[in-house]
């Protein structure tokens, strides 16, 4: 099975309601074209949406994310700002008080840090401070991960310092058809939300009709059935464990593939009933092991799922150095081979 | 060959005066020192609301600061002398603006008509913040050095973008200027041209460190011009003063103007909070000589002698004070109804089925030991 067919039988549930997007017919739709068409989408349906950043006006951001939404919307919807990552957050924790639905774009996870205090401080805390009677309404998209052939700072995974942080709510689409849907609701959510864009997988095409609505951001998918192991992955990942799941049905294996689509929260029910199914769970990653969200993967199966599991879950993630140079990062990615390895030698006698 | 440098007009070009803007000088007289063009002397009713407030927040702070040694409180710091900051520049808000004040503001949310209790719910250590920012347009106060300067600037955007005219006021200490936060406050209000005031109460410390180890520069209002915004230095601690040059700057904001950079001289009277020991950092002296340039006596002076204030009127003005102080220690005198189990309860609009199971082990918990 692959990525496309999944998302087509997602697809389909009904269309958002405001959505000036509307085609006929299917066509091949890049994530870029699809977080596009959602962010015009939103744009016309909410006056109080306003897209800013670095470069996402005039160019239409780096990856070209935002292209031509400046010139459709106007200066007074979307902009450039300053380059400063916290004061493009400060500035929407305000426009938030205020009632604007900031969507913010932070070009590369690792340009990230400098806003951090705003995100862990303000962003995250502000409802719980207030007891709820301030809500900030912001999606903070982040272009994150590696297999782009980046130098150094482009490449990073953040996941983890945001999903540590109780008040944020982090996800991630791994196909165009989540893209879409899954951006319209993070921006209608009154929860401030990381929406977590994989950049090795901008340019990855399905074939679709726009507007599309998938299944719920918070809800995991099981992408692909099977009966040996579930393969717990995310974001740029998914593809990964697609191919592995491929591979592994020729040499007798059967990978069931689960896209966790939401970080934080986790959707434990969807999670264990796999693992139920399957009795061994692996988690996939491409950011370093420890204490990453691997780790809390692995911890939570293992405290919830124990009596199914035949063996301890294991993570198959990026290496504990940094984000290789672009030369080397193919030996630090995991890749089929490596995975179907890890399940190989996975050997467990109770 | 010269090259062209178009960017913003000569106009905002202004560089602050080393003479503080001052109206009433610590004996109680007018200066003659110049003000720029367009500031007038506060009318004598604006003035003596302003010493109303002033008397009233000092007792405040003497009364909350001997309830946070009797234990009644965590922590307090006190802003006492720092008055005529902090009531100067929140007078000159409409009740529509909106305040993004400090820690150490809560003479300024007194100001803005926020209860008692919500005030010092923080400090008393019931919840982080104790108010509803939007019944009283003021943001919680920031504990993080300047980051709320730039919730100032966002949201004098969104008032800009909506054509509102709302202003915001905001205020930061002197040791927050040298935050990243203020310099990306003070650049992103100066480029977008928010409706934004940042007043900088420059009471000469951080904690313990002195002004002259926290910048270079011979002002902190001098930092303005390098924003493109305009930039004054007003004596902090002459009510008067403050109170003109705020409104000024929120009448410009509110004109679309954009924003304004005023530092206030002043000096923090009391130690950092309770916990702090100012004779570590500062000598007696150095607080014997602010003390003489205190804000309320040089405008009680001032309005005694424009025979707006007697001794009658002194008197009530202190027995009101008085009465207030009562009011604080009943309010803190009960404890405040806390729920446990509301630390769950705000964290996210979306319910999580994972926070609902660590509630249910909570209240089973309190469930057990009641």
């Amino acid at each position: 099975m692959t990525a496309q067919m999944t998302t087509s039988t997602q697809a389909g549930a009904g269309t958002p309601a405001s959505a000036a997007s509307g085609e006929a017919t299917a066509r091949p739709v890049s994530m870029t074209t699809a977080l596009n068409t959602a962010l015009r989408d939103a744009l016309a349906a909410d006056d109080s949406v306003v897209v800013y950043g670095e470069d996402v006006g005039r160019l239409g951001g780096v990856f070209r994310v935002t292209d031509g939404l400046r010139e459709e919307f106007g200066a007074e919807r979307v902009w450039d700002s300053p380059l400063a990552e916290s004061g493009i957050i400060g500035t929407a924790v305000g426009m938030a008080m205020a009632g604007m639905r900031p969507v913010v774009e932070m070009q590369f996870d690792a340009f990230s840090y400098p806003a951090f205090e705003q995100i862990v401080s303000h962003v995250a805390k502000m409802r719980n401070r207030t007891r709820g009677q301030v809500e900030l309404p912001i999606v903070i998209r982040i272009p994150c991960a590696g297999d782009i052939g980046g130098v150094e700072h482009h490449s990073d995974s953040s996941e983890a310092y945001w999903c540590a942080t109780p008040g944020l709510t982090v996800v991630t689409p791994s196909n165009p058809a989540d893209a879409y849907s899954m951006l319209r609701e993070a921006i209608d959510s009154p929860d401030p939300i990381i929406f977590m864009e994989p950049k090795s997988r901008y340019w990855s095409k399905d074939t679709l009709t726009l507007p599309v609505q998938t299944a719920s951001m918070y809800e995991a998918q099981v992408v692909r059935e099977g009966s040996d192991v579930t393969l717990l992955s995310y974001g740029p990942t998914v593809r990964t464990a697609l191919a592995t799941a491929e591979a592994g049905a020729e040499e007798g294996v059967s990978i069931e593939v689960i896209d966790l689509r939401s970080l934080s929260p986790f959707d434990d029910a969807t999670v264990a009933a796999s693992v139920a199914k399957t009795s061994r769970a692996a988690v996939l990653h491409e950011a370093a092991q420890f204490c990453g969200y691997g780790a809390e993967v692995a911890a939570r199966v293992t405290e919830r799922c124990f009596t199914s599991l035949a063996a301890p879950v294991l993570r198959i993630t990026g290496f504990d150095v940094p984000f290789p140079a672009p030369k080397l990062e193919e030996f630090y990615l995991p890749t089929p081979d490596r995975i179907l390895d890890a399940l190989d030698t996975w050997e467990w006698e109770l | 060959m010269t090259i062209d440098i178009p960017r913003s007009a000569d106009a905002a070009r202004v560089v602050p005066s080393l003479h503080p803007i001052s109206f009433i000088d610590e004996a109680g007289q007018v200066t003659d020192a110049s003000a720029p063009e367009g500031l007038r002397m506060p009318s004598a009713d604006m003035l003596l609301k302003l010493y109303r407030r002033m008397v009233i927040a000092r007792r405040f702070e003497a009364q909350v600061t001997a309830l946070t040694r009797q234990g009644r409180l965590a922590t307090y710091p006190s802003a006492a002398g720092q008055e005529a900051c902090e009531i100067g520049a929140v007078s000159a808000l409409k009740d529509t603006d909106w305040l993004f004040p400090t820690y150490r503001d809560s003479a300024a949310l007194l100001t803005r008509g926020i209860p008692v209790p919500q005030i010092l719910a923080a400090f008393r250590g019931d919840w982080h913040c104790g108010f509803d920012p939007h019944a009283h347009c003021t943001a919680p106060a920031a504990t993080p050095l300047a980051t709320q300067g730039l919730h100032a600037a966002g949201f004098g955007m969104a008032a800009t973008l909506r054509g509102d005219d709302t202003a915001t006021l905001t205020f930061m200490g002197d040791g927050a200027t040298s935050e990243g936060d203020a310099h990306e406050a003070f650049n992103f209000a100066a480029v977008w041209q928010t409706p934004t005031v940042f007043f900088i109460q420059n009471n000469q410390y951080a904690i313990s460190v002195p002004l002259r180890e926290q910048t270079n520069a011979t002002l902190l209002a001098d930092k303005a011009i390098g924003y493109g915004m305009p930039g004054y230095c007003v004596d902090g601690n002459d009510v008067a003063a403050v109170y003109a040059v705020v409104t000024a700057a929120i009448d410009r904001a509110r004109a679309g103007d954009g924003p304004t950079l005023i530092e206030g001289l002043t000096y923090r009277i009391e130690a950092h909070t309770n916990s702090d020991d100012p004779t570590r950092y500062r000598d007696g002296a150095e607080v014997d000589i602010w003390k003489r340039r205190d804000p309320i006596a040089r405008l009680e002076s001032y309005l005694r002698q424009a025979g707006a204030l007697d001794n009658g009127s002194v008197e009530a003005i202190a027995a009101d004070a008085e009465e207030f102080a009562a009011e604080v220690r009943e309010a803190m005198s009960t404890e405040a109804e806390r729920n446990p189990l509301e630390i769950f309860d705000h964290v996210y609009a979306h319910a999580r089925p994972a926070l609902a199971e660590q509630r249910a082990l909570l209240a089973a918990e309190l469930e057990e030991a009641s």
